[in-house]
């Protein structure tokens, strides 16, 4: 299993309603409802991705992250997924708050663009990098709005989101509990996983059972 | 025969509704005496709870699969409906009825007025995609099926599938809507349009009462059916289909049929006047042209939806559809999410324009397989 899917499986709630952006072939929907029996919808762009999703009997509509999003209503989700994606959509600040309008928390995963083999490949071949996460060259890669972790706590920050709990992901480990504001994990982590809610009006439901993981940003 | 082979059941029949029940129509009229010719495949399980009801469109009829009585070809949606098909009659209790205002067995203009003893031509009420439904929910009650397993149309089906939504959504787990629209477009209406006046501009037609007459307004049923024969199709799929090829070595010179696609026109008229009444034609083009599933909610379609919030949908459209183009799907999907309705939505990559939810499209067949599938396993 994906070394993300298993920290998103760890951190959604049993028979939660999730809605997962970008959900592929759907098999972290599939996951969620078999491990977590979770009321799951995906967003997928590419329709052969879609019509495996159907073929699956998943609960899946085509369409965009960028443009789709604000169909949905508000808080109809417990959670919103994206996973990897943020930094290939067009506009990944409005997609952030999308995310957290139409769901009570989001769980948001991205390449840190501050890992130090990216930083390395800049500074001594002065290149755009190609790394396990960043596989393609500069000129055919979906990702543009790459950010490091350092500038996606600051965005969290600037939408006035409680970081709940923050993960590191990379190199086929598990995922290790980090300080999003560490200096040293810009460096260190090569993914980075966050559980998001809002600060303003986040009361009425109690945290899920990750409160031993909870960072208080 | 050996290892549980699946014992099937075909059945078809008119059901014939007494005179006190009559079907009320949006017209504020009603329809005494009406009949309903249906088909059905499979069998209806113990706690009734396998039937799935199929929406025909606009030219089509109940013979969904099987043979057809008249033309002897197969059934329209054989590819859905057969031994391991989508929809197989092992697993399911497949019903499709003759919409009201047709011409194949249900109460239409064809039919004899029992107050009158003549055939209804143009005093048959005006009918709506919503007075379909109420007829087939009346044939559903009637025949004891308290709750369909889904309900699944293409095209002026889709509509009907939509109606029933919104109209029905406690009786119904789920519904397939293909190459379809919550409403007609000005595009829609204005096909629709030609093809009446061509009936009505055929000497034949006698104001509607051309049974009385003995005659048919053959030529103008062709015409109608071949503008509208164009619109199913693309450019596209008529470019490979015939290009510029000729029917023959050179030109006539004249204004016989030079062209292929004008001889292939010509025969799909022509095949069309032997199995159509021009009247239901009118009635059923009137009745698409009405349906607008907003305007009974201030043109809020996420109204129509919200009872239905319980029902799953399964949207699907072809890209080269420009009788129904994608947009008008997105519309409904984007009403059904905002209505918190679980929805799937594909958009199926086709140049055989809107004809393609008849035609030889693996992917259609294995949407609707999955999400069948996922019906009957009540997840």
């Amino acid at each position: 299993m994906r070394e993300d899917f298993r920290e998103i499986l760890r951190l959604v709630r049993p028979g939660a309603r999730v809605l997962d952006v970008g959900c592929g072939e759907g098999d972290l929907l599939e996951l969620l409802a078999r491990e977590k029996q979770a009321d799951g919808r995906g967003l997928e762009l590419e329709a052969p991705n879609v019509s495996a999703c159907l073929a699956r009997g998943l609960a899946v509509v085509q369409g965009d992250a960028d443009s789709d999003l604000d169909q949905f209503p508000t808080k109809a989700f417990d959670y919103a997924v994206l996973s990897q994606t943020l930094q290939a959509t067009r506009n990944p600040r409005h997609v952030l708050s999308e995310l957290l309008r139409i769901a009570d928390r989001a769980i948001v995963s991205f390449p840190n663009f501050g890992h130090w083999r990216v930083r390395w490949s800049l500074l001594t071949r002065g290149r755009m990098p190609e790394t396990e996460v960043l596989p393609e060259p500069w000129w055919s890669t979906p990702n543009i709005h790459l950010c490091s972790l350092a500038d996606f706590a600051a965005l969290t920050e600037d939408l006035d989101l409680r970081v709940e709990h923050c993960a590191a992901l990379g190199g086929g480990r598990r995922a290790r509990a980090i300080n999003p504001d560490g200096a040293l994990e810009n460096w260190r982590a090569e993914s980075a996983l966050f559980l998001l809610s809002r600060r303003s009006d986040g009361v009425g439901e109690a945290p899920p059972d990750h409160q031993h993981d909870l960072f208080e940003a | 025969m050996d290892d549980g082979a699946p014992i099937t059941a075909e059945d078809s029949g008119v059901w014939r509704f007494g005179p006190d029940q009559p079907l009320r129509l949006d017209s504020g009229a009603s329809i005494k005496g009406l009949e309903i010719a249906w088909r059905s495949f499979g069998t209806l399980n113990a706690d009734r709870s396998n039937a799935v009801l199929i929406c025909h469109a606009l030219t089509l009829d109940q013979h969904v699969a099987g043979l057809h009585p008249v033309s002897g070809k197969p059934g329209w949606w054989t590819r859905l409906i057969g031994p391991g098909q989508p929809l197989d009659p092992k697993d399911w209790f497949v019903l499709c009825a003759n919409v009201v205002g047709g011409c194949m067995g249900s109460t239409g203009p064809g039919s004899i007025d029992p107050a009158t003893g003549q055939p209804y031509g143009l005093t048959f009420p005006v009918i709506t995609i919503g007075d379909m439904v109420r007829a087939q929910a009346m044939l559903v009650e009637a025949m004891g099926i308290p709750r369909l397993a889904a309900v699944v149309g293409g095209s002026m089906g889709g509509m009907q599938v939509l109606q029933w939504a919104a109209d029905y959504p406690e009786r119904m787990e789920a519904c397939v809507c293909v190459a379809s629209a919550a409403r007609h477009s000005a595009q829609n209406i204005a096909f629709h349009e030609v093809g009446r006046q061509a009936i009505m501009a055929d000497p034949d037609w006698r104001g509607g009462a051309y049974a009385a007459a003995g005659v048919r307004p053959e030529k103008g049923l062709a015409v109608a059916r071949m503008a509208a024969h164009i619109t199913y199709l693309s450019e596209a799929a008529l470019q490979r289909k015939f290009g510029r090829e000729l029917q023959n070595d050179g030109l006539s010179w004249g204004f016989d049929a030079d062209f292929q696609v004008e001889s292939y026109l010509r025969h799909q008229g022509g095949a069309f006047v032997d199995r159509f009444d021009a009247n239901s034609y009118l009635y059923i083009t009137r009745a698409m042209d009405y349906f607008d599933l907003a305007a009974p909610h201030d043109g809020r379609l996420v109204e129509a939806f919200r009872p239905a919030r319980a029902v799953k949908f399964c949207v699907l459209s072809f890209t080269s559809d420009w009788l129904y183009p994608t947009a008008e799907s997105r519309h409904i999907v984007r009403a059904l999410n905002a209505a918190g309705a679980r929805t799937s939505f594909l958009e199926i990559e086709s140049d055989k324009g809107h004809d393609a939810f008849l035609l030889d499209e693996p992917v259609m067949d294995g949407a609707m397989r999955g999400f069948l599938a996922s019906v009957r396993n009540g997840r």
